[in-house]
């Protein structure tokens, strides 16, 4: 139940990690109103299947519009949206079973045709809303409710994969750390192209993995979690490519190329030589 | 008496050329005034395998291809072995003397048809020669060939001043090889020229420029046959400003793709066979349920799953209306003919801008090839609908009202969340029965915003009825005129709006005996919808691949016409 609608009953677990990363849009979308002046419509929310969708329907505030569509299927809805209505700001909320299993085949041709969207993925390795089984990014050997003798495969490395396909601008955040995951979010969505924000959101009921995340010096657990460097240079693939590979999960942005034209610009300038012609002179074209 | 019609047949491999030779054949004829039709049949590969064409010729408009062949054009042995029964009593089977050698059975015609091209300078006007054979079989005066080859090559900046003289001599060549070897098919009749301005499309170019004079902004497709021609028809015209064309990397993506499109405010389509309309069934039921107007325009192809890529069939008419999970009926348009291809398009976006839903236009293979002349549309007086764009300001609850409400867009107030999920008024998920209830009725109930279908009827006071849908609409047409001739007792019903049926169509296809159904499928799938709607309907089928002939038709009706009462179809 939320203040905007008492008829929506979803609910987060206490503790979830999506609640950091639903303050961290929130804080995001409210700069981008402030310094673009544009109005809060001109956000879409693209919603992935799993918990972490549902944060289009639990925003507070001013409402952005929304949509809510099918499994794994967020960035080819997002490039009609986007292709379409260029003048609109697109927003993907998704998990990492969306995003990286069932909607892997769409990450590629959209990475490579650097769409202007900022993808902000909650990774939890499971699926926390069908109760715990294992996703793409959990580790080999985590026991989850369909791993009960641990899973077989190796975990993905999530990040060497946007790099890999072509993402134009790639950040790691944790959904803690709200302040900083907002101002990764926040120039993602700046960025003119295919942006991602992977983000460490755990499932406090099926994998909590917030100790791992931030460690624990009473119990000598040293953090998966560090900050890039100040002196990582963005701009240099080889360089997010070997930061990626250190493992752990490191905190900033990791990659931006600002020189690629998005998607949509490419679509002008390669149809800048093409004839127009109004319907009518498309038929009279077939004249006998 | 002259003759009022003229088939030809072109067979040989993949790759041989003479697709372009049968199209400008009937192109030439379209020029001269005739009216023409062609039909293509061809295997999944681009050079090699079995390939036939054939072109109708006739003084009066064109349903269907034409059963019997006055000239069977040949190019290799195993053609010849194909369709040489097809040729009818008095035919004449034409070939490249040089290439082939043939036995003779008193219908064969050898002509060098690479020598005499070569003798003109032009060693590549050897299906010229074989056209002048052809005109020259009919006389058909020489005008009418020597009109297309001026049209085709007359730009001497770009084809030098050669190629015209060239192949003219070719066509006098190849016509007097004919006229010295004796056959004669009888003369056809001087054209009428209709008094309209007319154009010559095939089906998917009929569907694309329907799409374009509709409004479209916004399509994305995924290469399929048989509807990949609409993909780069788009591609090339369906640019500029408010309007975008791209090729997908599957139809998954061209669904989901379309669906945000449309839900920003744009006019959207795609086109896809088979195969990816059973990919895109997930996104039909998104957009029905989120209540998002697109129009998905299926080229039907032999299924199921690969099937036949190049072979036509009528056989996805239950996966049309009824494509995904849940409780669905998705509106359903079927052209019959080309010009219906048109204005079918038209129809199916306004449909899906008025209800704001998914609207399936369901061609078929065997009109996407086909070419034919059809009176020229004018654009300026189409009725051309929008959806109602909500005006209003924030707090709108989208889905609040018990039917069709005004769609809010992107960018302006009015933010909503549309939902693949079940939802309540603004669009949030919820569980609670009542609004399941609400829901679903409210999205069965816009579907009577669609009951403004046309449909033909003849001779309605007989008690058995014959009423094809789609393709076969005209080799059924065909039938019924040569039957109606011959003084049989039947009626004649045709719609191409078979989801949801005009309702004065339904009543008085309720009052008949037996409604016969002539249909490219195994199971019988239109019948069969039309029994779920208490009409006593049985189909005729057929499944080769290949649409129905005439004769047969005309056999298969006549067996049962009379039989009505005591054959009754249960219900």
């Amino acid at each position: 139940m939320t203040d905007k609608n008492p008829e929506y009953d979803f609910k987060w677990c206490p503790g979830c990690g999506d609640f950091g990363v639903r303050r961290a849009l929130e804080q995001a979308m409210e700069k981008r109103l402030v310094e673009t002046e544009e109005p809060i419509e001109s956000n879409v929310v693209v919603a992935g299947i799993g918990c972490s969708g549902n944060m289009v329907h639990l925003l507070e505030g001013p409402q952005p519009y929304g949509i809510h569509g099918l499994h794994g299927r967020t960035l080819p809805l997002s490039m009609g949206i986007k292709a379409g209505r260029p003048d609109l700001n697109v927003v993907i909320v998704a998990g990492d079973g969306d995003f990286l299993s069932i909607g892997m085949e769409h990450i590629a041709p959209q990475a490579r045709r650097n769409l202007d969207i900022c993808a902000i993925i909650m990774d939890n390795a499971v699926y926390g809303l069908t109760k715990g089984q294992s996703s793409p990014t959990a580790e080999k050997g985590l026991v989850t409710s369909s791993t009960p003798f641990g899973k077989p495969e190796d975990g993905l490395n999530a990040l060497n994969l946007y790099l890999t396909v072509g993402a134009s601008f790639m950040a790691s955040g944790l959904s803690s750390k709200i302040k900083d995951l907002a101002n990764l979010i926040y120039q993602g969505m700046s960025h003119r192209g295919f942006s991602v924000v992977h983000v460490q959101s755990p499932c406090t009921e099926y994998n909590n993995t917030f100790e791992q995340l931030k460690g624990n010096a009473r119990k000598g657990i040293e953090p998966l979690a560090w900050d890039i460097p100040e002196d990582h240079p963005e701009d240099d693939l080889s360089a997010a490519f070997s930061l990626v590979a250190n493992g752990g999960v490191p905190l900033g942005v990791v990659y931006r190329d600002e020189q690629r034209p998005p998607f949509h610009e490419r679509i002008v300038s390669m149809n800048k030589n093409a004839r127009v012609r109004t319907a009518q002179e498309m038929v009279d074209f077939y004249a006998v | 008496m002259k003759k009022s019609d003229f088939v030809v047949r072109f067979a040989g491999e993949g790759g041989q050329g003479f697709m372009t030779a049968a199209e400008g054949f009937a192109s030439a004829n379209t020029q001269a005034g005739y009216h023409a039709q062609t039909f293509a049949t061809f295997p999944s590969q681009i050079t090699g395998g079995p390939t036939w064409m054939q072109a109708r010729i006739s003084t009066i408009p064109v349903f269907n291809r034409g059963d019997e062949l006055d000239v069977l054009v040949v190019f290799n042995e195993s053609a010849y072995q194909a369709h040489k029964d097809e040729v009818r009593d008095g035919g004449v089977i034409l070939y490249d003397s040089d290439g082939l050698t043939l036995e003779d059975d008193g219908k064969s015609l050898g002509i060098p048809f690479e020598k005499l091209a070569k003798s003109t300078g032009n060693s590549r006007a050897g299906n010229m020669v074989m056209m002048g054979a052809l005109a020259q079989l009919v006389d058909m005066s020489q005008e009418v060939l020597e009109g297309f080859v001026k049209k085709r090559w007359g730009n001497t900046a770009r084809y030098g001043e050669k190629i015209v003289p060239q192949n003219i001599e070719a066509l006098s060549l190849g016509r007097e090889a004919a006229r010295e070897s004796g056959f004669n098919l009888g003369k056809l009749a001087p054209p009428t020229p209709p008094d309209y301005e007319q154009i010559f499309i095939h089906g998917n170019e009929a569907i694309s420029l329907g799409a374009a004079a509709g409004g479209l902004e916004f399509f994305v497709g995924y290469p399929i046959s048989p509807a990949t021609t609409i993909l780069m028809w788009m591609e090339h015209n369906l640019v500029g400003e408010r309007r975008f064309a791209y090729q997908a990397s599957s139809e998954i993506e061209s669904i989901n793709s379309i669906i945000g499109a449309s839900y920003g405010g744009l006019k959207a389509m795609t086109a896809t066979a088979g195969p990816g309309f059973s990919l895109m069934s997930e996104g039909l039921g998104f957009a029905w349920i989120a209540e998002i107007p697109i129009v998905v325009i299926d080229v039907q192809r032999g299924g199921p799953a690969t099937g036949l890529p190049t072979k036509t069939e009528q056989s996805d008419l239950g996966s049309a209306i009824r494509p995904a999970h849940g409780d669905v009926s998705l509106p359903v348009i079927a052209p019959g003919t080309v010009e219906e291809c048109f204005y079918a398009t038209v129809a199916a976006m306004n449909w899906a801008e008025r209800y704001q839903g998914p609207v399936i236009l369901l061609s078929e293979h065997a009109l996407s090839e086909r070419k034919q002349n059809i009176r020229k549309p004018d654009v300026s007086k189409l009725h051309i609908e929008r959806r109602e764009v909500y005006q209003g300001k924030n707090g709108y609850l989208r889905y609040e009202a018990p039917t069709l409400s005004a769609m809010p867009r992107p960018g302006s107030p009015g933010s909503y969340v549309a939902n693949a999920s079940e939802h309540d008024a603004m669009g949030d998920t919820t569980h609670l029965p009542e609004r399941h209830v609400h829901m679903t009725e409210r999205r069965f109930s816009k579907l009577d915003l669609l009951k403004d279908g046309t449909f033909e009827s003849a001779n309605t006071e007989w008690p058995v009825a014959v009423m094809p849908w789609g393709g076969s609409k005209s080799p059924a047409l065909e039938a019924y005129k040569q039957l109606q001739e011959a003084g049989a007792k039947v009626a004649w019903y045709y719609t191409m709006y078979l989801n949801p049926l005009p309702p004065d169509l339904l009543e008085e296809l309720r009052q008949k005996e037996l409604v016969l159904v002539p249909e490219l499928n195994y199971l019988g799938q239109f019948s069969s919808i039309l029994r779920s709607q208490s009409v006593r309907a049985e189909s005729i089928t057929q499944y080769t691949g290949l649409p129905f002939k005439v004769s047969d038709l005309v056999a298969r009706i006549s067996e049962r016409v009379g039989e009505g009462s005591k054959d009754r179809v249960a219900v």
